[in-house]
C-alpha cells in the first residue's frame, strides 16, 4: 500500500512540477514580445507620460523574477491582474479595466457546462460503440463505423457545425447567447447544436481508441487461456478483460477530455457561444495578454490535471503496484 | 551424412519463409486489395496535387484580384460567385489549394524534421541528452497546442513565417515521441549491436541500420500528422489568428464568408444549402482532402504493421 | 507416492477417449488459405499419455487445440472430425463447447507468466472452471486446489493460492496451471510445451510433478514438446509430426529404440553428435579475475576464463549465471570493473570505442536469434559485404565475387546474394550470420546461444558446419549455450557458471563425468536424456542422496 501512495505521490509531485513550468512559460512569454511591450499595447499615439505609468501599473521595471513570483501569488489568491482594453490611455482618463478573474469566471462556467453536457452524452456512447465495434470485429457494422469515424475525425469542426446548422438551423437555435440568468432547459436546448458538433468529433475519436484498446487486450494470451478455460463471451469480458481494461479507458478517456476542453474554441466561436475559448480567441485578436495568460493557464492546468487523473487510474488498478512482491 | 545433401538440405529449407517476390510484384498485390476507401482517398490526393501545381493555370482570375461587385451570386462570370469584398470566389478556392496545402506540408516536413532528428540521437544516447529533450517535450505536451500556439500568435503577431514556426514545433514533439520509441525497439535488436561491434559509427548506425526500418511507421505519422497540422492551421485561420488576408486560403475563407451562415435559420430548407454554400465550400475541400489521406493512411498503417485481420 | 512410470503402457486401458479422424485445418496467411494440418488420425484411450513432437512450424500446437475443437483466430477446420467421448466437436456449437473446455478437456499453455490474468488471484482463476461445473461447493474446491498446490510441490499450499501471477515464479506459475487443468477433473489435459520456458534445473521438479499428478488421477494427456528427451519421460506413446502430417508413431520405447523413419533417425541423431576433444597448446584468449555489473547491480564475480586458438570452449549456466555478460566484456560493450582481457598477448582496451579497428576484426559474434542479428531491410549481399569493405577494403566486383565464395562456404550458392532476410530460413539465416563473421577473417568468434533457437535438424547442420570452419580455418570458438547435448558436439573444454562465479573448468570428459562440484552436478543431471526412465532414476537417486532441490525449497533459482 505504501509503494502505491508512493507511486501515485510521485505523479503528482510530477503534475505540479509540469504545471509550475507551464506557469513558467506563460508567464515568461510576454518577456519575448519584441521591440517595447507598452508601446505595443499603447499604441504610437501614447504619451511618455503613459507609458510610463503603464510600465509601473505592470511592474515592468521590476526584474522578471520578482513579477512572475507576485503573478503566482496572485494567481493564487485568485488574482489574475487586469486586463489591458480599458486601460486609460490618456494620462487622466478614467481607468475601466477590469479585473480578469471578473471576466472570467462566468465564462468558464459556461464552457464547463457546455464541455460537462457533451462528455455526459458522449463518453458512454463512445465506450459503448467501442466496445461493440471490437467485439465483432470486421462486421458490416465494425467496417460502417470505421469508415464514418475517419471520415468525422478528420473534418474541421466548422465544417461538421456548418453542416449540422444547414440540415438542422430551421428546428434549432444556430446561436447560443446564453445569459447568466437564462434557465437550464433554455440552455440545454441553445447548447443543442454545439453539443452535437463537438460529440461527433469526440464519439469518433474515443471509440476509435476505445475499440484499439480492447482489441488489444481482448489478444492476450490469457483471454485465450480463459476461452479455452469455457469462459462465456460474458465472462471473457466483464471477468478477464474489464478489470485489465480500466487503465487503458481511462486513459482514452481522459485524453478526450483534455481535448474536448481545447475543442471548444473552435465551436464557441462558431456559435458565438460566450465560453472561455472564446475570451481567448478574442483576447488574442486585441492583444489583451492577462486575460491571454489567465485563459492559457486555465486550460493547461484543466489539460494537465486530465492526464494526471488517467494515469493515477491506470496506477490504482495495475496489480503490480497494488499488490508488490 | 556427406557434404553434397547437407548442402541441398540448407538451400532446401523453405518450411516458413516468405514467397520471394519482387518489387514491382509486391506493389501490384497490395494495390489489387486496396479497399474502396484507399481507392476514394488516392484519387482525391492525385486532384488536389494536380490543383496544387496548376492552381495559376486553371484559375480565372488573379488570385486577390478584386471585382466591383460583393457577395455576387453564382453567374457565367464567377462561377461560384464572389465574397463579400468582390473577390472571384473559385479563383480563391483554386489559390487557396496551393497555400492552404503547401503551407501545411511545409510545416509537417519541418515538424518531421526536428522531431524526428531529436528523437534519434535521443534513442541512440539515452544519457542526460535525451532526458533534457524527453522532459522539455513532455512539457511541451501538457500544454494543449491550440492554447500554446493561440498565445504565441497573440505574442508574435500571426504571421506565416511564424505559424510555420510555432505549429511546427508544437507538432515536432510527436514525431519526437514516435521516432524515440520505435528506434528504442530498433537500437536493442542484435544487428545494430552487430554494428557497433563492428566498430561502425553513429552516422553510419543511424544512417543504414536504423533509418530504413522505422520509416514504415514514420510514414504514416507523417500522413496522420499532416491531416492534424492541416486541420490546425485550418482552425487558426478560421479563428482569424492564420494565414493572413490577402492570402487565400480556406479556413480564412471560411471565416470570411461565414455571415452568409446567419441566413439559414431564416430560409426554405431547400435554399437553406445554397446560402451555406459559400463557408461550407472551402471547408468541404479541407474536410474532403483530410478524409482523403485518413483513407490512405488508414490502409498503409494496416498493410505494414502485419495486422491481417481475417 | 509411488514413483510413476514404471509401468505406464500398462496404464492405458482400452477404453477409447479421443478419436481424430483424418483432420484438415487451414491458416489465413499472406492472403491465402494454407494447409497447417494435412489430414492428422490421433486416437487417445483414457488415462494415456500421448507425446506429440514435431519442429516449429510442424503443427503440433494447432493439432493440440484442435483435439479440444478450437482453433485458433485465423485457423479454420476444412476436413475431418474430433470425436472426444462420443461428441463430434469440429462442427460444435461455441456454446456447447464451453461446457467441455475447462472441465472435460483442459489446456496447460506455454507460457504461463502471459496466461494468467494479472487481476486476480492465482487461487480463484485456479477454481474458475470447476466452479461452472457447480457440483461442488467453493469451499470444498479451495481445499481441493490447496491439495493440489500441496501435491505439485508448491512451496506454502495454503497461502500461495492468495498471491497474483506476478507475485510467483515462473517454475510455480506452470505448476499452478497443472493445477488450474486439474481441478474440474477433466479427462483430458492438453500440455502445450509447458516446460520449455523454463531452466533445466526447475524443468525437473515441474516434470515430474505433472506426471505424478496425470498418474494420480488416471487423466488422459497430450504432451506436445519439440524436445525429445522430455517426451521421452512423460508419455506412453509418440506421435511424429512434420509439416502438418505424420510421421510415424509407435510406443514409446520403441520410438527411442528403432525409429523406422529417416526423419526421425535424423531427429535422434543430433543427440548423439559428439567429437572428440583436444587440448590447445597456444592460449589465445585469456580473461582474468573480471567483476562486472549492470548500474548497482553485480553479476559478474571474479571470473577467469582461458581460450586456446582454434579450440572450442562452452560457458554452460542456466539464465542469470553471467555467461552472456561475460561474451559483453570481452566484446567491449560492458566495461569490467576489474580484471583485465588479454588477446593474443596484449591486453583489450576495457572500452569498445578505445579499440582498434584491427582488434575488433579479430574477434567476431554470432547471435542466438538470427531473425534480429541481421537487418531485415539489407539483402545478404549488402550484410556479408558491409565488413568485407569495413575492415578489408573490398568494393565492387571483388566484394561480390568475395561474398558468393563465403556462401558456398557455408553451403549456400550465389542464388542467395540479393535475398532479403525474410525470404530466408531459420537455419539459412544463421548461415549467413556465420558467413558474416567468416568474412572478417577473425581469430576468434563467440557464439551465443546460435543453435538454441533452430529446430534439431538444423541445429546439426550449423554444429557440423562450425566444425568444419575450425578445422579449415582454425578458428577459437568461445561457445554459449545452456544445452549440454550442443556441448556434447562441439566443445573441447566447458566452464560452467553460476550466478555470475566460474564454478568449474576443465576438458570435456572430465567436467562430464563424476564427481562435480554441487551445482554442476545439479545442472548436468537435470538435463534430460533419451532413456525413459531418466527421470525415474534420477528422482530416485536424488531422495537417496537428498540432493537439495532448489524448487521445494522455494528458493527458485530463477529468483
Amino acid at each position: 500500500m505504501f509503494r502505491l501512495i508512493e507511486v501515485i505521490g510521485k505523479r503528482i509531485l510530477l503534475g505540479l512540477v509540469t504545471l509550475f513550468i507551464v506557469s513558467l512559460i506563460i508567464f515568461s512569454s510576454i518577456s519575448l514580445l519584441p521591440g517595447d511591450f507598452a508601446q505595443a499595447v499603447l499604441g504610437q499615439t501614447a504619451t511618455e507620460a503613459t507609458l510610463k505609468a503603464f510600465r509601473e501599473s505592470l511592474d515592468l521595471d521590476k526584474p522578471v523574477i520578482t513579477r512572475y513570483f507576485r503573478w503566482v501569488a496572485g494567481v493564487m489568491q485568485g488574482d489574475m491582474g487586469n486586463t489591458f482594453s480599458g486601460r486609460s490611455t490618456g494620462g487622466q482618463g478614467i481607468d475601466v479595466s477590469r479585473p480578469v478573474v471578473e471576466i472570467m469566471l462566468p465564462k468558464l462556467r459556461n464552457t464547463l457546462f457546455l464541455a460537462g453536457v457533451t462528455a455526459a452524452i458522449s463518453v458512454p456512447l463512445a465506450l459503448m460503440l467501442g466496445f461493440l465495434t471490437a467485439l465483432f470485429r470486421n462486421s458490416i457494422f465494425d467496417r460502417t463505423a470505421n469508415a464514418i469515424t475517419l471520415s468525422t475525425i478528420a473534418m474541421p469542426e466548422f465544417f461538421l457545425a456548418y453542416m449540422l446548422i444547414i440540415l438542422l438551423g430551421g428546428y434549432l437555435p444556430t446561436i447560443a447567447n446564453v445569459r447568466a440568468e437564462t434557465e437550464f432547459l433554455q440552455r440545454l436546448l441553445l447548447v443543442t447544436l454545439p453539443t452535437m458538433t463537438l460529440t461527433l468529433v469526440i464519439v469518433a475519436a474515443m471509440m476509435r481508441m476505445t475499440r484499439a484498446a480492447i482489441i488489444n487486450l481482448l489478444a492476450s494470451p490469457y483471454i485465450e487461456m480463459a476461452r479455452l478455460s469455457g469462459a462465456s463471451q460474458a465472462e471473457i469480458i466483464f471477468r478477464h478483460a474489464l478489470p485489465n481494461a480500466w487503465a487503458p479507458i481511462a486513459t482514452v478517456i481522459a485524453f478526450n477530455m483534455a481535448w474536448l476542453v481545447v475543442g471548444v474554441v473552435v465551436v464557441e466561436v462558431v456559435f458565438t457561444y460566450d465560453g472561455i475559448g472564446k475570451l481567448m480567441v478574442d483576447s488574442v485578436g486585441s492583444r489583451d495578454i492577462p486575460v491571454v495568460q489567465a485563459c492559457a493557464l486555465v486550460f493547461a492546468a484543466t489539460y494537465i490535471s486530465m492526464n494526471l487523473l488517467a494515469d493515477i487510474v491506470g496506477i490504482v488498478t495495475n496489480p503490480r503496484l497494488l499488490h508488490p512482491r | 551424412m556427406s557434404d553434397s545433401q547437407t548442402q541441398h538440405a540448407a538451400i532446401a529449407e523453405t518450411s516458413t519463409v516468405r514467397v520471394r517476390r519482387t518489387r514491382w510484384q509486391r506493389m501490384r498485390i497490395l494495390f489489387s486489395r486496396a479497399p474502396l476507401t484507399a481507392w476514394f482517398g488516392m484519387v482525391v490526393v492525385a486532384i488536389y496535387a494536380v490543383v496544387t501545381l496548376f492552381a495559376p493555370l486553371l484559375a480565372p482570375y488573379g488570385e486577390a484580384e478584386v471585382f466591383s461587385r460583393g457577395d455576387a451570386p453564382w453567374s457565367r462570370e464567377h462561377l461560384l460567385g464572389t465574397d463579400r469584398i468582390g473577390r472571384d470566389v473559385l479563383t480563391r478556392l483554386l489559390y487557396g489549394a496551393r497555400n492552404t496545402v503547401g503551407i501545411a506540408l511545409g510545416t509537417t516536413m519541418l515538424a518531421l524534421l526536428i522531431g524526428g532528428s531529436l528523437g534519434l540521437i535521443a534513442a541512440i544516447n539515452r544519457s542526460w541528452l535525451d532526458q533534457i529533450i524527453s522532459r522539455a517535450v513532455d512539457t511541451i505536451m501538457a500544454i494543449p497546442g491550440l492554447i500554446f500556439a493561440l498565445m504565441l500568435l497573440a505574442i508574435f503577431g500571426a504571421s506565416i513565417l511564424s505559424l510555420i514556426l510555432i505549429v511546427g514545433i508544437t507538432y515536432a514533439t510527436n514525431f519526437f515521441r514516435l521516432t524515440r520509441s520505435v528506434s528504442l525497439n530498433v537500437v536493442v535488436m542484435d544487428y545494430v549491436e552487430a554494428a557497433r561491434l563492428r566498430g561502425e559509427n553513429m552516422v553510419w548506425i543511424m544512417a543504414r541500420e536504423i533509418l530504413p526500418n522505422i520509416l514504415p511507421p514514420l510514414i504514416a505519422e507523417f500522413g496522420l500528422r499532416f491531416i492534424f497540422v492541416f486541420l490546425f492551421i485550418a482552425s487558426l485561420s478560421f479563428l482569424g489568428m492564420g494565414i493572413q488576408p490577402p492570402t487565400a486560403d480556406w479556413g480564412s475563407m471560411v471565416r470570411e464568408n461565414a455571415h452568409w451562415i446567419t441566413f439559414v435559420p431564416f430560409v426554405p430548407f431547400q435554399d437553406a444549402f445554397f446560402y451555406g454554400l459559400k463557408p461550407l465550400l472551402p471547408a468541404g475541400c479541407i474536410a474532403l482532402l483530410t478524409i482523403g489521406v485518413n483513407f490512405i493512411v488508414d490502409w498503409f498503417i494496416h498493410e505494414t504493421s502485419g495486422l491481417r485481420d481475417v | 507416492m509411488k514413483p510413476a512410470g514404471c509401468a505406464m503402457s500398462d496404464r492405458a486401458s482400452k477404453d477409447l477417449l479421443l478419436d481424430m479422424k483424418d483432420v484438415h485445418i487451414e491458416g489465413f496467411a499472406d492472403e491465402r488459405w494454407h494447409p497447417i494440418i494435412k489430414g492428422v488420425d490421433l486416437q487417445l484411450h483414457r488415462g494415456e499419455v500421448l507425446g506429440l513432437i514435431g519442429e516449429s512450424g510442424a503443427g503440433k500446437s494447432t493439432l493440440g487445440k484442435a483435439a479440444m475443437g478450437y482453433t485458433q483466430p485465423g485457423c479454420r477446420f476444412t476436413a475431418g472430425e474430433v470425436m472426444f467421448d462420443g461428441q463430434e466437436l469440429s462442427g460444435m456449437k461455441i456454446k456447447d463447447k464451453r461446457h467441455i473446455w475447462g472441465t472435460r478437456i483442459s489446456y496447460v499453455a506455454q507460457s504461463a507468466a502471459a496466461s494468467f490474468n494479472p487481476a486476480h488471484r492465482l487461487l480463484d482463476q485456479t477454481i474458475r472452471a470447476s466452479k461452472r461445473v457447480g457440483d461442488r461447493s467453493e469451499q470444498v474446491l479451495k481445499s481441493d486446489a490447496v491439495d493440489l498446490f500441496r501435491r505439485l510441490n508448491l512451496p506454502e499450499p495454503e497461502t500461495i493460492g492468495l498471491r497474483y501471477p506476478h507475485q510467483v515464479s515462473g517454475g510455480q506459475l506452470q505448476r499452478v496451471m497443472t493445477a488450474m487443468a486439474m481441478s474440474p477433473r477433466p479427462d483430458l489435459i492438453i500440455f502445450d510445451e509447458p516446460t520449455t520456458a523454463l531452466d533445466v534445473t526447475t524443468q525437473v521438479e515441474v516434470l515430474s510433478s505433472i506426471r505424478d499428478l496425470v498418474a494420480q488421477f488416471n487423466t488422459a494427456a497430450i504432451y506436445i514438446t519439440h524436445d525429445l528427451a522430455v517426451v521421452a519421460q512423460m508419455a506412453d506413446r509418440i506421435k511424429v509430426l512434420r509439416y502438418g502430417e505424420e510421421v510415424e508413431q509407435a510406443d514409446t520405447r520403441t520410438m527411442l529404440s528403432s525409429p523406422e523413419q529417416d526423419y526421425t533417425k535424423s531427429l535422434w541423431s543430433v543427440r548423439s553428435l559428439e567429437k572428440p576433444e583436444k587440448s590447445g597448446e597456444e592460449i589465445l584468449l585469456t580473461i582474468e579475475n573480471i567483476d562486472a555489473a549492470y548500474g548497482a547491480s553485480k553479476v559478474l564475480h571474479d571470473v577467469s576464463i582461458k581460450l586456446p586458438r582454434g579450440r572450442t570452449v562452452a560457458v554452460v549456466g542456466e539464465s542469470g549465471s553471467g555467461k552472456s555478460t561475460t561474451a559483453r566484456v570481452i566484446t567491449g560493450l560492458l566495461p569490467q570493473l576489474n580484471g583485465t582481457v588479454t588477446f593474443d598477448g596484449a591486453e583489450l582496451p576495457r572500452r569498445l570505442r578505445d579499440r582498434s579497428k584491427e582488434q575488433l576484426r579479430r574477434i567476431q559474434m554470432i547471435y542466438q536469434m538470427a531473425d534480429t542479428a541481421m537487418n531485415p531491410r539489407q539483402t545478404v549481399g549488402e550484410i556479408i559485404g558491409r565488413p568485407l569493405e569495413f575492415y578489408l577494403g573490398l568494393r565492387g566486383k571483388e566484394q561480390e565475387r568475395r561474398v558468393i565464395e563465403l556462401l558456398e562456404m557455408i553451403e549456400l550458392d550465389a542464388s542467395f546474394y540479393d535475398r532479403l532476410p525474410d525470404e530466408l530460413s531459420g537455419g539459412q539465416k544463421q548461415r549467413i550470420c556465420i558467413a558474416r563473421a567468416l568474412a572478417a577473417e577473425p581469430d576468434m568468434i563467440i557464439c551465443d546461444e546460435v543453435t538454441s533457437a533452430l529446430d534439431q535438424i538444423v541445429q546439426e547442420g550449423i554444429l557440423n558446419l562450425l566444425q568444419r570452419l575450425q578445422g579449415e580455418f582454425g578458428i577459437a570458438y568461445l561457445f554459449i549455450t545452456h544445452d549440454i547435448a550442443t556441448v556434447r558436439a562441439i566443445s573441447d573444454e566447458i566452464v560452467v557458471m553460476w550466478q555470475g562465479k566460474v564454478v568449474e573448468q576443465g576438458m570435456k570428459q572430465q567436467i562430464l563425468s563424476p564427481p562435480h562440484p554441487a551445482y554442476s552436478e545439479l545442472l548436468l543431471s537435470s538435463v534430460p536424456e533419451m532413456d525413459p526412465d531418466w527421470l525415474d532414476n534420477l528422482l530416485d537417486r536424488r531422495k537417496h542422496e537428498n540432493v537439495s532441490d532448489p524448487a521445494q525449497t522455494g528458493q527458485d533459482p530463477e529468483r
